[in-house]
């Protein structure tokens, strides 16, 4: 039978997945690297077992049936329509299974629900579209982009995918935790509802805007562990993947020392040679502009306005830059970009040929004026 | 179709027409009935709209011997032009006392803003617990052209909170109301 | 099912009866059940395509990592209209179209209980979709947050956001129209001694959706005239800023969305217990228990909800709750699956087309179902949840279970309504290709979502790219093949293999129903007298 032969192939791809955990591409849940993740793969496999089985004794009758009960082999069908004692044990005995389940499942409810006793906290806020994580306990506060090179490579139609490490699962600043510390993280979200997944760690908490939710991790061992947002967001819902370190404490307060002296720098306002203002204004763009404008500055009819030509870019250049740090009711308001990410920023925006404009110009980061005291 | 079968089928449609009415009545239902569960099984939702900027004190017995740690987190909704921040990121605290901590916002534009704080604690059980008797979330906050402003929140834990809750973290988000029509 | 049939003379001439209208008139004004029931599955048919090429817009994006065809805001409307086109423009309707053929015929009614409500709720559905239909050419395009249209992100919906809105409406009034109609012709237009545990399980079904549908429908409707007024009339439902919570939405939504789901597969149940006790020449095993079966999913349907939402931060209370309800559908659902086994068991079965779509359901749908119990664990949900398991998951419940049972359907009464035999070589040709490609299409989504892949996103991780390319060709197969089954419904309508069929058209299938009892094609008119029941023990 046809149809027996699929079965098969199924479950043959089934157990393929319980046994090749380290294929290129996986078939099964990974086990993760957290006492929960843990946790919640043996409940995974339990369950799918039970699945298993039960479909392997269900299915098992119906072909049996199907080859033998059949007219072509002249069976006559018998014209029973009734037995109770078999309906009552085909009722109490996945009512028996279920109650089986239920039992570690209820034990793993709580264990996810255990978020007190942590000793460091981490406010994860989900935006339109990127993350952003501050360490309550530290100050360490900053934003987490889709990575350069796959915001450029998803934006282009022509490039491969394939060339990019990591592609659409790394970020320009990783979240990086000390392993086998308990820490709490709060979600929430500035725009609309964000979900922060990261498989390996074994659960995902919906970023809900107003509200804050609460989740707990403890990372087992060093390593790099990648996820993505799981709830729809808009437009680019697929391009603001989590990526997560776990280091040794040792290594991580390094880490935080390293990450607050550059934190509590002042930005480098000194000249720049032009090439440089162009490349990194690049970058500046591309991590801050391209999500609406797009990467030929075109923009999205109706949603979106172009760069490409626009008297607000080309302009009166303080105008522009009191734009840029002011917003619009559309447009966020870019005060957080230092002065010298603005300069960068406005010489791309007014002289790239990508965004085809070309006024011929540039501003230095200390020229820019008037400056905000602005002491997020 | 006979007299009988059409008093019938309009007796029944009208029934039927009845239970439409009623769901339609009970999708609306559900929007009280939510604050109703939520209060009950402490989900995340705004604490009790309490109208005036400061609410009576009712007294506790201090809890010397326990300590709690109460952290502040603030976020900014959107496209309002805000710097929002707490002056201090988490205090520990006795249950039973009272404590005022104080918050720093800036309208960053050169418009009046209107501006509604919602606050949201987690863990969401422990809010029955966490009274605040003076916040600026209890109503709308004007702003000023490049306003800063210095407002200060005063609470109390109550004692009763269950020994399992060692950290409480109270969140703020403001929200952008200039454009919304005000009652 | 449960009678027999004294003879009697089905071409009832003696009253004066006037035979359709002429032309294009006829469809327009018709209140003709028939009639009806052709227009709602004629039209199912026609969206099916359309939400069929959405889906394939999606999996050719989707093809290869990479953006090569649509801009990822397109994407998103894309598997927003998907959604939207196929639950209300195809299953739904095509289930009300078979009602509206089959339940008359089956109790023994001369037609439906409000003939000039089912015209309206026909064309109100046309217009309903339709309307959404035009959002694609507004500014600003399809609504893109997803069937669920959940705040705030829907907020952001451009100029279509009231039409979107409206037309759900129009819809749901369809939707509710429809259901009464259906209501009131099983408790009014029964045919003497056609007591309600003698009805078709088909019909049965259907009571039972009917009053699922008055039920959620309202609520929806509510659900979506509260966004309205966030919007546009400044109240605060679902805005946080003027103390509304988004998550109540998702209640709201899910109160009516899971029972939704289940107005999908309730008839899908009835149909294929209709269908396996004919082939398998048996009475359909454990008739009542299949009834109180589907009454206590209905019943469980609506205190599930919030099984949808493991990760918006519920109480634990709440997780407990919910998942321990939803476990519980296992058991009904299992009973079902036992039953249709059991009726199989000793039979004489042969495996005519009707036959192996309502077989390849059993199995297909179960297999739905087993990610169902998996999902509804509500810790490892934390994993499975918004990633290409559920949408294996789902898609399992719905295309090889509610789109097969149809396409059974189709088959199998298809010679009934139209008096000419389908090619069986296509149609099993059908079957084979469908049965394959479909688990081709689906079968891989389980592991993009186990190894990580989130759901609505139009481009991914190289890790996933060779189960997305399978995934891929198997959408494009079960597509196309699909044309196959329009080509036999054409031409079985123009004469088929040119053999006149039968009354019965089945072997023995008087046994199993009213409507095999008139002859092939029935007349417009059916029995415009009642036919007399013998009430007999069930027999099938």
């Amino acid at each position: 039978m046809k149809k027996t032969k699929q079965l098969l192939v199924c479950l043959v791809l089934m157990s393929l997945g319980l046994g090749s955990a380290h294929a290129d591409y996986k078939l099964n849940l990974m086990q993760g690297v957290t006492q929960l993740s843990h946790e919640l793969y043996g409940l995974h496999m339990l369950v799918l077992w039970i699945c298993v089985f039960i479909g392997i004794a269900v299915f098992g009758t119906m072909f049996y049936s199907i080859y033998h009960h059949r007219k072509s082999k002249g069976h006559v069908a018998e014209q029973f329509h009734e037995n109770t004692t078999v309906e009552i044990i085909w009722t109490i005995i996945p009512t028996l299974i279920l109650v089986g389940m239920a039992v570690p499942a209820t034990k793993a409810v709580i264990d996810l629900d255990k978020v007190q006793d942590t000793e460091m906290t981490i406010k994860v806020t989900g935006k339109q579209w990127y993350w952003d994580y501050e360490y309550l306990d530290n100050g360490v506060h900053f934003e987490s982009h889709l990575d350069e090179a796959s915001e450029k490579t998803h934006r282009i139609s022509t490039a491969d995918p394939r060339t990019v490490a990591n592609y659409l699962l790394e970020v320009d600043r990783p979240l990086v935790v000390p392993v086998k510390k308990k820490i709490r993280l709060l979600f929430t979200a500035a725009d609309v509802i964000h979900s922060w997944w990261v498989p390996d760690l074994g659960w995902k908490k919906d970023a809900n805007p107003g509200f804050v939710n609460e989740a707990w991790t403890s990372v087992d061992k060093p390593g790099i562990y990648r996820g993505q947002c799981t709830e729809l967001c808009g437009r680019d819902h697929g391009f603001m993947p989590i990526v997560v370190i776990a280091m040794e404490q040792a290594q991580y307060d390094a880490w935080v020392k390293a990450t607050l002296d550059k934190q509590n720098q002042p930005p480098d306002l000194s000249d720049e040679p032009r090439a440089v203002l162009m490349s990194k204004g690049a970058s500046v763009y591309l991590k801050n502009c391209v999500a609406c404008h797009q990467i030929d500055g075109k923009g999205i009819s109706g949603w979106y306005p172009a760069l490409s030509g626009s008297v607000k870019v080309t302009g009166n250049m303080d105008q522009l830059i009191g734009f840029i740090q002011a917003g619009t009711s559309k447009m966020p308001a870019f005060r957080k970009l230092p002065d010298n990410e603005l300069a960068e920023l406005i010489t791309y925006l007014r002289n790239a040929p990508e965004l085809g404009n070309n006024v011929g110009d540039e501003i230095q980061p200390n020229a820019i004026t008037p400056k905000y005291d602005d002491d997020e | 179709m006979s007299e009988d079968l059409h008093g019938k089928n309009s007796r029944l449609v009208r029934k039927l027409v009845l239970i439409v009415v009623l769901m339609f009545g009970f999708g609306y239902a559900l929007v009280p009935l939510y604050d109703v569960l939520c209060n009950i099984a402490g989900q995340n939702i705004k604490l009790e709209g309490t109208d005036v900027a400061t609410v009576n004190e009712a007294a506790y017995a201090v809890d010397e011997n326990r300590e709690v740690r109460v952290e502040f987190i603030t976020s900014v909704n959107e496209r309002t032009p805000m710097t929002f921040r707490a002056d201090t990121p988490s205090i520990n605290v006795h249950p039973g006392q009272y404590y005022t901590v104080s918050f720093y916002a800036r309208n960053n534009s050169d418009k009046p803003l209107k501006a509604q704080a919602i606050p949201s604690i987690s863990p969401g059980l422990a809010e029955e617990y966490f009274k605040k008797t003076q916040c600026f979330c209890f109503t709308t906050q004007t702003f000023a052209a490049n306003e800063e402003k210095t407002m200060p929140v005063r609470f109390v834990v109550d004692p009763k909170l269950p020994e399992r809750y060692k950290t409480i973290t109270l969140s703020y988000t403001f929200f952008d109301r200039t454009n919304s029509i005000e009652n | 099912m449960s009678a027999v049939v004294a003879e009697h003379d089905h071409h009832d001439h003696e009253h004066e009866h006037h035979g359709p209208e002429k032309g294009i008139l006829r469809w327009i004004i018709t209140t003709n059940h028939k009639d009806i029931g052709t227009l709602y599955l004629l039209f199912a048919l026609v969206m099916f395509f359309v939400g069929g090429t959405m889906a394939l817009v999606i999996r050719a994006e989707l093809f290869e990592p990479g953006l090569q065809f649509v801009d990822p805001n397109f994407f998103n409307s894309m598997t927003t209209m998907h959604a939207l086109v196929m639950v209300f423009g195809a299953v739904m309707p095509a289930f009300v179209g078979l009602a509206n053929w089959q339940i008359p015929m089956m109790i023994g009614a001369p037609d439906m209980a409000l003939p000039r409500m089912n015209n309206m709720s026909f064309w109100m559905l046309v217009a309903g979709v339709l309307l959404i239909a035009s959002t694609l050419f507004m500014e600003g395009g399809a609504p893109a947050a997803g069937w669920t249209f959940y705040p705030p992100l829907v907020m952001q919906t451009g100029k279509a956001f009231p039409f979107a809105i409206f037309a759900v409406h129009l819809l749901g009034v369809s939707s509710i129209m429809g259901a009464i109609n259906i209501i009131a012709t099983i408790f009014n237009m029964r045919a003497p001694g056609m007591t309600l545990m003698k009805m078709p399980l088909f019909v049965w079904t259907w009571l039972i959706t009917a009053f699922l549908l008055i039920a959620i429908m309202p609520v929806f409707a509510g659900a979506v005239t509260m966004l309205l007024t966030d919007r546009f009339f400044n109240t605060s439902f679902f805005n946080a800023a003027g103390g509304g919570d988004p998550v109540l939405y998702q209640h709201i939504f899910w109160f009516f969305g899971h029972p939704e789901v289940y107005v999908m597969i309730l008839p899908t149940f009835g149909v294929a217990s209709t269908i396996i006790p004919v082939f398998a020449r048996k009475p359909l095993f454990g008739y009542s228990s299949m009834v109180y079966a589907t009454a206590a999913i209905a019943f469980l349907s609506f205190i599930v909800w919030a099984h949808h939402m493991y990760s918006v931060g519920l109480p634990i209370a709440g997780e407990l709750y919910f998942m321990y309800a939803t476990m519980l559908i296992a058991i009904p659902t299992g009973v079902k699956v036992f039953n249709w086994t059991a009726t199989m068991w000793k039979g004489s079965m042969t495996f005519e087309t009707p036959m192996l779509f309502s077989i390849a359901f059993v199995v297909l749908f179960t297999m739905g179902g087993f990610t169902g119990l998996m999902m509804s664990v509500a810790p490892v949900d934390f994993q499975y949840h918004d990633t290409y398991f559920i949408v294996a998951h789902f898609h399992y419940t719905l295309v090889p279970a509610s789109i097969f049972i149809l396409m059974a359907a189709g088959y199998f009464w298809l010679p009934k309504w139209t008096g000419h035999m389908y090619n069986e070589r296509i149609g099993k040709l059908h079957f084979w290709l469908s049965v394959v490609s479909v688990n081709i299409l689906f079968f891989p989504q389980h592991f993009l979502g186990l190894a990580g892949m989130p759901r609505r996103i139009p481009d991914y991780a190289v890790q996933f790219a060779d189960w997305n390319m399978v995934s891929s060709i198997g959408a494009f197969m079960y597509g196309f093949s699909q044309l196959l089954f329009v080509y036999i419904v054409i031409d079985t309508i123009k004469g088929g293999t040119g053999e006149k069929v039968t009354d019965e058209v089945w072997e023995d299938a008087s046994k199993h129903g009213l409507e095999w009892t008139l002859p092939s094609p029935p007349p417009y008119h059916t029995f415009t007298t009642p036919p007399e029941i013998i009430p007999t023990e069930h027999v099938g």
